[in-house]
């Protein structure tokens, strides 16, 4: 459980960071960054996480040392002074996990914090224009705080699919509860008991969440009228 | 990248996508014949009777799809009782398996959304079939749950793209679905970039279908929430919405 919980950390973390920058790329002005955002978050939205786990893992592995051969081939070819001395590396499970559910959640992220930032009245960003402030300190110090009220329940949904979707690591070997679960369900004839006590880990992880979700929820609507 | 590989594996991929068409249809069709009940009553002011199905939707919601997978595939060949009842014969194969909790999971998101769309209903609807002097189940069939429907449908055709992305785990358990025939290619070949892509892209066209699926649907039940258009304007709109 320790090793689900810190997967999920993980990923969220690399998830907040490019739903950041995606949602700053989808509302810029920048029609590139327009361009390759939007097939950023259609993609990955339109592809099963299992399957784009399937090729960042495998594929990504590929990749890279493909590209490390290369890098030794050609300086030794040209002779440079340096040589990389490329060995096959295994990107391990983890990181690749840790990436890929970061990668995925970041463009279910991006479309969140869009929705959040689009729905910060423009009068407020205009004060703060008026105020001098540069378009940095707009962001942070009007744009973000104002934003993080309207993203808590995208965010709180994502997190929970987020939590339930590191389940699939398992698919590609890494030793989290449901790969030890299978493993221990198989030697002592009882997976029934083992699967089902692993079903009632993910929700303790998704009540605290719940919980969580609606402290920080009060917490930042402090101040809006209700009807 | 070698693509030969692929287009010699077409029909593979081909029968892959049929089995992932007929495992998310069937578990779809289920799924909605069992959240209705589940929905009406979690609805219920009795605790006896709300509490069951709400404990369902929260267990199904709370926990990960492969793990109820895992539960259903291999946790029941753990109890004597199923392996000797007639019922093993469903339980021993895996598609079978995979069907049904496919459908017990979409079941709970359904009903779940069903259960919110029906909280919606405005009070003077509900008002105005009182007045009129309707019993509970006529109020029901003739105003809420058509309102609900309608209401559920953008948020039900995001459960279906959630479905057909979930019917992906049907081939960690051995199925050849569309992930199960790229995970054989992948294994005889090695060709991992090209093979996942592949299915990737055929999940991909399915998804924008379904996209495109929903659109024509809420354009023809949502019609009455559209501004209304001029007459000019109203002629290309009525060719897209058969059977008005």
């Amino acid at each position: 459980m320790v090793l689900t919980v810190e997967v999920a950390l993980l990923s969220l973390l690399i998830a907040l960071v490019l739903g950041f920058i995606g949602a700053l790329a989808k509302l810029s002005k920048s029609r590139t960054a327009n361009i390759i955002a939007t097939i950023y978050t259609t993609i990955i939205r339109g592809v099963p996480d299992l399957v784009l786990m399937m090729i960042i893992f495998f594929g990504g592995q590929l990749l890279v040392n493909d590209i490390g051969y290369k890098l030794t081939e050609f300086s030794e070819e040209k002779g440079l002074p340096f040589n990389l001395g490329w060995d096959y590396i295994d990107i391990s499970p983890f990181i690749a996990g840790v990436l890929t559910i970061g990668f995925i959640f970041g463009a279910y992220m991006t479309e969140t914090f869009r929705g959040a930032i689009l729905s910060v009245p423009r009068g407020e960003i205009e004060a703060g224009q008026a105020y001098g402030m540069t378009p940095v300190q707009v962001f942070f110090r009007i744009t973000f705080p104002a934003c993080v009220r309207h993203a808590l329940p995208g965010f709180g949904n994502n997190w929970l699919v987020l939590a339930k979707t590191t389940a699939l690591v398992s698919v590609i070997g890494l030793q989290d509860m449901v790969f030890n679960a299978n493993q221990a369900g198989g030697a002592t004839r009882q997976p029934f008991t083992f699967f089902f006590v692993v079903a009632l880990l993910f929700l303790v992880i998704t009540g605290v969440s719940d919980i969580g979700m609606r402290w920080l929820n009060k917490r930042y609507s402090v101040g809006v009228r209700r009807a | 990248m070698d693509f030969q590989v692929i287009i010699d594996n077409l029909p593979l991929y081909i029968s892959g996508l049929w089995v992932t068409l007929q495992l998310v249809a069937m578990s779809l069709v289920l799924g909605l014949l069992l959240s209705v009940p589940l929905a009406l009553a979690a609805r219920s002011s009795n605790i006896l009777i709300s509490f069951p199905p709400k404990a369902y939707i929260y267990f199904f919601r709370g926990t990960p799809l492969l793990v109820q997978m895992y539960i259903i595939y291999y946790g029941m060949a753990q109890f004597e009782a199923v392996r000797e009842s007639f019922i093993w014969v469903v339980f021993q194969e895996a598609y079978w398996c995979a069907l049904i909790a496919f459908s017990l999971n979409t079941a709970a998101y359904t009903a779940e959304i069903l259960r919110g769309a029906m909280e919606q209903t405005p009070f003077g609807e509900v008002e105005a079939a009182k007045a009129c002097g309707m019993s509970k189940p006529t109020m029901y069939r003739r105003i809420i749950l058509p309102g609900a429907f309608r209401r559920a449908l953008p948020a039900y055709g995001n459960e279906v793209i959630f479905m057909l992305h979930g019917s992906a785990l049907a081939g960690v358990i051995t199925i050849v679905d569309l992930f199960g025939a790229a995970r054989i290619v992948n294994s005889r070949h090695f060709v991992p970039f090209e093979s996942y892509i592949t299915a990737g892209f055929f999940y991909l066209v399915v998804t924008f279908m379904i996209v495109w699926l929903f659109k024509i649907w809420e354009k023809h039940w949502h019609a009455h929430l559209r501004p209304r258009e001029s007459e000019e304007a109203k002629k290309p709109a009525v060719a897209l919405t058969p059977g008005e």
